[in-house]
């Protein structure tokens, strides 16, 4: 309410609107990844995921380090004890003392996951980029390779794979990278395509920039957050492969140890050691989860539609990806 | 030994393959010119193909015939480098100011970037001043270049496009529906602002619009499309208060005027049915078959743009 | 009781967001009597769209949230309506073509169904009188061929008929009011004079009450009995086409008027363009929104909001201008010379 008192006369004068500054942004000056950064760390599941992943991270890569046992050294004096304060975890049938065991094989399924999904997706995103870029008979070649490819079922590669590489941390990866790149050179290819057209791609063309310049500086970028999202959930695929694996005995072979041959191991025996196969499926089951709701909130983060949201109310209007009018604002 | 015609197109062809047996004949068979420092309005519906003109002569698309001769040199002819070069002075300002931008470059370097390409500028920090110059040229601050551009609002966004094609110091510039979506203040900042670059640098444009009233404001010629055939050309005047062709009469008397009173007077002429599918056109008038005037010439031969006095072109059979 | 049919008094809403409340709509007001077409006009984030998706309660709560306010249909307050007794009034008392018909059909159901189902949902009516009805209404918005349409999914008709077989739908269940959002803004000209000759030919023969929204001061001077300039979450100025034209008394309707170029008159004079950008309705100013971007900003302005002026009975405008103690002024267009009202005070909201 504005009583009639306050303003005065004098306040009724021009002012030069010259001297306004009405182009000047309130807001914040914020970039992309700042941003993600920002919706993620206000997600209390993101933040529980990334945290479980790295104190699990933490402890594959110290625990057996700080233990007092060898992964491998056996004491079958000592077999079978449940878990109590000097084997926190208990030991196994051969007396090995699986609190050291199962954070060694929680290093090799973690290292596994990470290599066997970096390799292919690196390999699946150059990939994708050519055909999509080039299109034509180059992207015909590619895409007839990758459709056969896929629809072989993936465990027959790797068996195949693994039976003629033999067991072994390598070959996993080997199996991993030659079935893992199809998928994601498959996804890219459709992301190329999208942003190829889109008008800030052409807008560079038109000033002349490179092929390589526009794939790299214009389209890589934007479609960087859906690699990552894509990696998030392809790592703990990775260790599923693995663990399966090393479950039916083609991964990891004793005396070094996985987790999944850890449950193996247990798996014979969950009758009368329950912790054998309860507690290395568990770490298992944790570290699969995180990575999968990780990746999950990742994208939901990535979102651009939350990301206008953010910025202005969302609109129904808003229309799909053909690249048309898309009026993000009102 | 300036040419007049900074711009010349003939006969300009542009098909998509659609399907087996399909083609989508987005620009058949047009020719046009545009005078050195003049603007011509291309009007039309979507999918009549003015878009494709627009980038077929920037060179985003490949023509699939006729010739697109620009300060006397053809585009289609030229090599590598001289393309590279040609394609320099020939600049597009795109429609949509959300998606031409792209959100992951800061304004600085969105519009470097044509320095860089076209090595303007000895070094960073020349380039950047650069920058500045053409962020206060278009009215904005030279602070902005730090900004995103999803932080600035839709005009302040395509006002950042123009800065870009702008840097590379064009003498032609498409202006692909540059304004459609914007509001209409913000759409007179642009307009206004075009018409001042013009007059300061001597630009030419090639202004593509739905919207017509706009393109008669800043055309000196006009040229209406439809289903990739030019039907009439001429001067903007001319065309506005004297349409020839029964497409430009419909269009024209379609578009609400802003001022109650002349519209309640303002008999609508509307035209029926709505732009038939490009691929595969049957002989003949494209317009045939919502034409108000078609008779039974008009669907077995196709019109030719003939002149009906001072310059004004149209392609209709039956003009009174 | 109100005696009109629809009454939104002071309307808040707002939009938390990540960054912090957007102010969508600062305190609206408006009434829409029976049969008459009422234009809401003004440019993208002005809070048009806002308004009338919270009179039908569309916007998802949260992010949007009513401050305060009241709206008042047939004299019953909606304000406090959950979403499950506004379910009684969309579609049957409320309507709402959209701008974009693609997104707002179904895309994977038949377009008849989508109407018939429609129909089902608030008339007392079996599969089959709905399936006619529905056939019914397709031939009305003049559909050609209305059997067949009625059988198409909605990829298959172009944009045009989309936005009929749209209109179709919202007028099946007879709604009292058809609230249309940018229903033009997609479509080409020539459709556009095609479907805005439906929509007044529609309520011309049921009686229907419009809110139009649009950008396009064309599109409302053919279509509206009512104008309302809205900017930046508030309606500026408000009157009949004639006063909103001709008589135009603040300074952002002047600056939307003199933007539009002229189509039917060649004129050389330069188009006057509004300066600068909408505020920022996160961090809205203190005193009138337009300030900024206004040729005749006092200090005043800066600082305080204007009150709303009556002009006339139905002619408001909130501006400084007005005032007694302002300068003179002449506006810059339209027909008369003077900005002040003899014998009106201006009321304070």
């Amino acid at each position: 309410m504005i009583r009639d008192n306050d303003i005065k006369n004098t306040d009724f004068k021009f002012i030069d609107i010259g001297s306004m500054d009405t182009e000047s942004i309130v807001r914040p000056s914020t970039s992309y990844w700042p941003d993600v950064w920002m919706r993620l760390r206000r997600n209390r599941l993101a933040m529980t995921c990334l945290t479980i992943i790295a104190v699990l991270t933490l402890l594959a890569i110290f625990a057996p380090i700080l233990s007092d046992y060898e992964y491998d050294a056996t004491n079958l004096s000592k077999a079978n004890l449940p878990p109590c304060a000097e084997h926190w975890f208990g030991t196994d049938s051969v007396g090995r003392d699986l609190w050291t065991r199962v954070w060694v094989g929680a290093r090799v399924s973690l290292m596994v996951g990470l290599v066997g999904a970096i390799i292919p997706f690196v390999i699946g995103t150059i990939v994708g980029a050519i055909a999509g870029w080039f299109g034509g008979w180059i992207d015909m070649i590619i895409m007839r390779i990758i459709d056969v490819g896929l629809c072989i079922p993936s465990m027959i590669y790797v068996i195949l794979i693994i039976l003629y590489l033999g067991g072994g941390a390598k070959s996993l990866i080997v199996a991993m990278a030659i079935m893992g790149w199809m998928g994601s050179a498959r996804g890219f290819r459709a992301r190329v395509l999208q942003f190829k057209n889109r008008e800030f791609a052409l807008a560079a063309k038109t000033l002349g920039a490179s092929p390589k310049r526009i794939v790299f500086r214009h389209i890589l970028p934007n479609i960087l957050g859906n690699i990552a999202v894509g990696l998030a959930s392809f790592i703990p695929s990775v260790i599923f492969m693995e663990a399966g694996l090393s479950f039916i005995g083609l991964g990891i072979a004793p005396p070094m140890t996985s987790l999944g041959q850890l449950a193996s191991d247990g798996a014979g025996k969950y009758r009368t050691f329950f912790y054998q196969f309860a507690i290395p499926s568990l770490v298992i089951s944790i570290i699969i989860f995180a990575f999968f709701m990780f990746g999950n909130c990742l994208r939901d983060s990535l979102d651009p539609k939350l990301r206008d949201q953010m910025l202005i109310n969302g609109r129904r209007g808003r229309k799909d990806m053909a690249g048309k009018k898309v009026s993000a604002d009102e | 030994m300036l040419s007049e015609q900074i711009l010349e197109v003939k006969n300009l062809k542009k098909y998509f393959d659609v399907g087996p047996r399909q083609v989508l004949k987005a620009v058949d068979d047009i020719s046009f010119s545009i005078k050195r420092g003049s603007t011509l309005g291309l009007v039309g519906e979507s999918g009549c193909g003015k878009t494709t003109v627009g980038r077929t002569l920037v060179s985003l698309y490949e023509a699939d015939g006729g010739e697109i001769i620009f300060d006397g040199k053809d585009i289609m002819s030229a090599n590598k480098k001289e393309l590279k070069q040609l394609t320099r002075r020939m600049q597009m300002i795109y429609q949509d100011p959300y998606a031409s931008l792209n959100p992951f470059f800061t304004v600085g370097e969105i519009i470097s970037e044509g320095l860089i390409i076209h090595k303007i500028g000895a070094n960073k920090k020349e380039r950047m001043e650069i920058v500045y110059e053409l962020l206060e040229l278009v009215g904005l601050h030279r602070e902005h270049a730090n900004r995103f551009p999803h932080e600035f609002s839709g005009g302040q966004r395509q006002r950042v496009g123009i800065a870009r094609s702008l840097a590379v110091e064009p003498e032609f510039i498409v202006c692909d529906e540059a304004i459609s979506a914007l509001d209409v203040s913000i759409q007179a900042q642009i307009v206004n602002l075009l018409v001042d670059f013009q007059d300061k640098m001597g630009l030419t444009y090639l202004f593509i619009a739905h919207d017509l009233s706009m393109v008669r404001y800043i055309s000196d010629r006009t040229a209406v499309m439809y289903l990739g055939k030019l039907v009439e050309l001429g001067d903007g005047d001319e065309v506005y208060s004297h349409p020839v062709h029964p497409y430009t009469q419909g269009l024209l008397s379609a578009v609400p005027i802003a001022d109650p009173r002349r519209e309640r007077s303002h008999k609508v002429q509307l035209l029926e049915g709505e732009v038939q599918s490009p691929i595969n056109p049957k002989p003949g008038c494209r317009f045939f078959k919502r034409c108000p005037k078609a008779t039974g010439i008009c669907s077995e031969v196709t019109p030719e743009l003939i002149d009906v006095g001072s310059g004004h072109m149209a392609a209709c059979h039956n003009i009174d | 009781m109100s005696k009109h049919l629809l009454e939104v008094k002071d309307l808040y809403v707002s939009f938390d967001t990540y960054a912090g409340e957007v102010q969508a709509v600062r305190g609206v007001d408006f009434t829409l009597d029976g049969g008459e077409t009422l234009a809401i006009v003004g440019e993208s984030g002005c809070g048009k769209s806002v308004t009338v998706q919270t009179i039908m309660k569309l916007n998802p709560e949260p992010p949007s949230r009513i401050k305060g306010g009241s709206i008042l249909y047939r004299g019953e307050e909606l304000i406090n309506k959950t979403n499950r007794e506004m379910q009684a009034y969309r579609g049957k008392e409320f309507s709402m073509i959209f701008q974009d018909s693609m997104t707002s059909l179904n895309p994977t159901m038949r377009v008849g169904r989508q109407i018939s189902e429609a129909i089902l949902k608030h008339r007392k009516m079996d599969r089959k009188e709905a399936k006619k009805l529905a056939v019914e209404m397709l031939a009305k918005v003049g559909l050609p061929n209305p059997d067949k349409c009625y059988r198409q999914y909605p990829h298959t008709l172009s944009g045009g008929m989309r936005q009929r077989v749209m209109i179709a739908m919202a007028l099946s269940c007879e709604p009292a009011i058809l609230l249309a959002d940018e229903p033009t803004t997609a479509l080409d000209v020539t459709t556009q004079a095609q479907i805005l000759e439906l929509m007044k030919e529609i309520k011309e023969r049921t009686g229907t009450s419009i809110i139009l929204i649009t950008h396009n001061l064309g599109v409302v001077s053919r279509m509206a009995d009512r104008i309302a300039i809205m900017y930046a979450g508030k309606i500026v100025e408000r009157g009949l086409p004639d006063d909103i034209f001709y008589r135009p008394k603040h300074p952002y309707t002047w600056g939307l008027l003199g933007s539009m170029p002229d189509m039917s008159l060649r004129t050389d004079r330069k188009l006057t363009s509004i300066p600068g950008t909408p505020p920022d309705l996160f961090a809205p100013p203190e005193g009138c929104a337009f300030a900024s971007r206004c040729p005749y900003c006092m200090h005043v302005c800066l600082k305080h909001e204007p009150p709303v002026f009556d002009m006339s009975e139905e002619h408001q405008s909130a501006c400084w201008l007005i005032d007694s103690r302002a300068e003179m002024v002449v506006p810059p267009l339209g027909e008369d010379k003077t900005l002040r009202v003899k014998g009106r005070g201006g009321h304070v909201v």
